[in-house]
């Protein structure tokens, strides 16, 4: 493991197993996640991202399973790890997870303050005034009203409720803080705000590196440092955020980039690019690659052959037979 | 001119002892030529899908009138001049499941079309096939299906697939594409616009999408609590915003590429 990783995932299969088999959520993943960056990880929904993030963590529960693979976290390898020292070790205090529901899954009798009591007391055992004192200290740091602190989630906006969720999940300074679709339900300038919180507790040091799970590009190009993007439970390119704007390389990816509409004159000028045909069912996902009957590029060898993750140009991976190691 | 929007008022009234007053539309007033793509923008609770709904004749106006090829809508009252409307004027909806009833096959709705058009010839099963196929979606997929078996997105290309074969003058678009996955975008845009080159039609788009609105219309309205708060040609718009709450919206959008400052 490099010494710059701060996660590294080797051979990933999770799997949902259903009655008629095993849904290839994630596939033969390897990823790494290095220090002091974040990584925005982009793909269309059913592509298994929210998925992947719950394996790299360990958030692994029936009917979800981790079939092969390891998963080393800050040195320590979690993939072996039971559920009692995750709990007790890993989770809140390594790595924290803004899970996608997190706005609607709030206890709506409990206050903020409950919340923070729960994540703390279940870590530290520290008396109450301390932990309050805690929780002020760091909403003060984050530019969040203390008085946030006493009210019920009904009397909070959704851009207030998810900041302090955030804040709450990062009390105890995770190296690695994942949050999977923050902004989907906010409009645009409450999720500027939510944005540059985030951005704060990577410059305070709160957190050391972050995974951003989204499937709206543009946020990645304000928050990313690098964009790995996923289609049908695999990983099919990733490189850092600029040159997967400017040069993606796999036709997936060229094709996603290309169907993105912002107010930009580039973005009127280039057009937009649909993909024909629907994601496959990954109860049965398509020999070879698994993007080759929707590719307009698609070759013979495409139809039986995986094509594997390979560094390309520098520290661009991508997964396309158009582009052999060897050329 | 085809349509008229004059100073549009819509009051809400709400409570049953303390009645209060809700402005929810107010002075609202445009205009929208032939083959002309406007977007009504805003975001929620601006009044942008009240305003469509008075425009379609399903909301009654507090005051203002909406005026289509010259006749007022809301004095039309008999079913061969209501005809004359529906036949011309389609709508798309935010939530595409409240288009359709749940008891009936989705066939049902644009077989539909063909009572409107007082079309009766043996080619209707191809036409609608060949709609089904020209907003990406294959026939043998959802013709015969009921609503609630189809996705979001399906229903929402379902709608548009209608206004193929109705070749209308006027679509209202709410939302047209939320529910649609970035790949199939594209194909339902450029069905409005072979629309506007065959048929001349006109296109209002009801969203809270400015890259959306930037990227397809002739002219953008910005909605705030009711009113229009500015009006112009998307490159007016998004460079010099006149107003401060569409300068606060244009800062606050992400974009491709160019990073905010200090991100």
């Amino acid at each position: 493991m490099s010494i710059l990783a701060l996660l590294e995932a080797k051979g990933v299969k999770a799997y949902y197993s259903v009655r008629r088999g095993y849904v290839q959520a994630v596939d033969n993943v390897d990823l790494v996640i290095n220090k002091g960056t974040t990584l925005g990880l982009a793909g269309e929904s059913g592509c298994g991202k929210s998925t992947l993030v719950n394996t790299l963590m360990m958030n692994v529960k029936p009917p979800l399973h981790l079939i092969e693979g390891t998963i080393i976290l800050d040195s320590k390898v979690i993939s072996d790890m039971g559920m009692s020292i995750l709990k007790k070790n890993i989770w809140g205090v390594i790595v924290s997870l803004v899970p996608q529901s997190a706005l609607n899954a709030l206890m709506p009798t409990k206050s903020i303050e409950g919340f923070v009591r729960d994540v703390i007391g279940h870590h530290m055992s520290v008396s109450d005034s301390e932990i309050m004192s805690m929780a002020k200290k760091r909403f003060e740091e984050l530019n969040l009203p203390v008085e946030a602190l006493s009210m019920y989630p009904h009397e909070l906006s959704g851009g207030m409720k998810q900041r302090s969720v955030i804040a709450i999940s990062t009390l105890l300074n995770p190296k690695l803080l994942i949050v999977d679709e923050p902004t989907s339900a906010l409009d645009v300038s409450t999720q500027k705000q939510v944005l540059r919180m985030l951005i704060d507790l990577r410059k305070t040091g709160i957190t050391e590196s972050m995974v951003f799970v989204t499937h709206d590009i543009a946020v990645l190009k304000q928050i990313a440092d690098r964009i790995t993007i996923m289609y049908a439970g695999k990983i099919v390119e990733s490189a850092p955020t600029d040159n997967m704007l400017y040069d993606p390389k796999h036709p997936y990816t060229y094709s996603l980039i290309n169907a993105v509409v912002t107010p930009e004159p580039e973005v009127r000028k280039r057009g937009l690019t649909s993909i024909p045909g629907e994601p496959p069912n990954l109860l049965d996902p398509p020999k070879g690659c698994r993007f080759h009957p929707r590719c307009l590029k698609a070759m013979d060898i495409c139809k039986s052959i995986e094509p594997n993750l390979l560094e390309r140009w520098g520290n661009h991976l991508v997964a396309c037979h158009l582009f052999p190691s060897n050329s | 001119m085809l349509l008229e929007v004059r100073d549009l008022k819509k009051v809400f009234h709400v409570g049953l002892f303390k009645r209060k007053e809700i402005l929810a539309v107010d002075k609202v007033s445009f205009n929208a030529d032939s083959g002309k793509f406007l977007s009504l923008v805003g975001e929620s609770g601006s009044g942008k899908t009240t305003t469509a709904k008075m425009i379609l004749r399903l909301l009654p106006p507090t005051s203002g009138s909406v005026i289509f090829k010259g006749r007022d809508v809301w004095s039309c009252k008999k079913i061969d001049e209501l005809r004359w409307y529906w036949k011309q004027v389609h709508a798309i909806f935010q939530d595409p499941y409240a288009s359709y009833n749940p008891l009936h096959k989705i066939d049902r709705i644009l077989y539909q079309v063909f009572d409107l058009m007082e079309h009766s010839g043996s080619d209707k099963e191809k036409m609608v096939k060949e709609a089904l196929r020209e907003v990406g979606l294959r026939p043998e997929e959802v013709l015969g299906k009921y609503p609630h078996e189809l996705s979001g997105g399906q229903r929402q290309r379902i709608m548009v697939a209608r206004c193929y074969l109705l070749e209308p003058k006027l679509i209202l678009a709410d939302e047209p594409i939320s529910m649609i996955d970035a790949s199939t975008r594209a194909s339902v845009l450029k069905l409005f616009s072979m629309l506007r080159e065959e048929h001349d039609t006109s296109v209002i788009f009801i969203t809270h999408d400015l890259g959306l609105a930037y990227y397809v219309s002739d002219e953008i309205l910005i909605m705030y609590k009711g009113l229009i708060v500015e009006k112009g040609s998307p490159d007016e718009v998004l460079d010099h915003p006149k107003d401060s709450y569409t300068k606060r919206l244009t800062e606050d959008i992400p974009l491709l590429y160019r990073k905010w400052t200090g991100f």
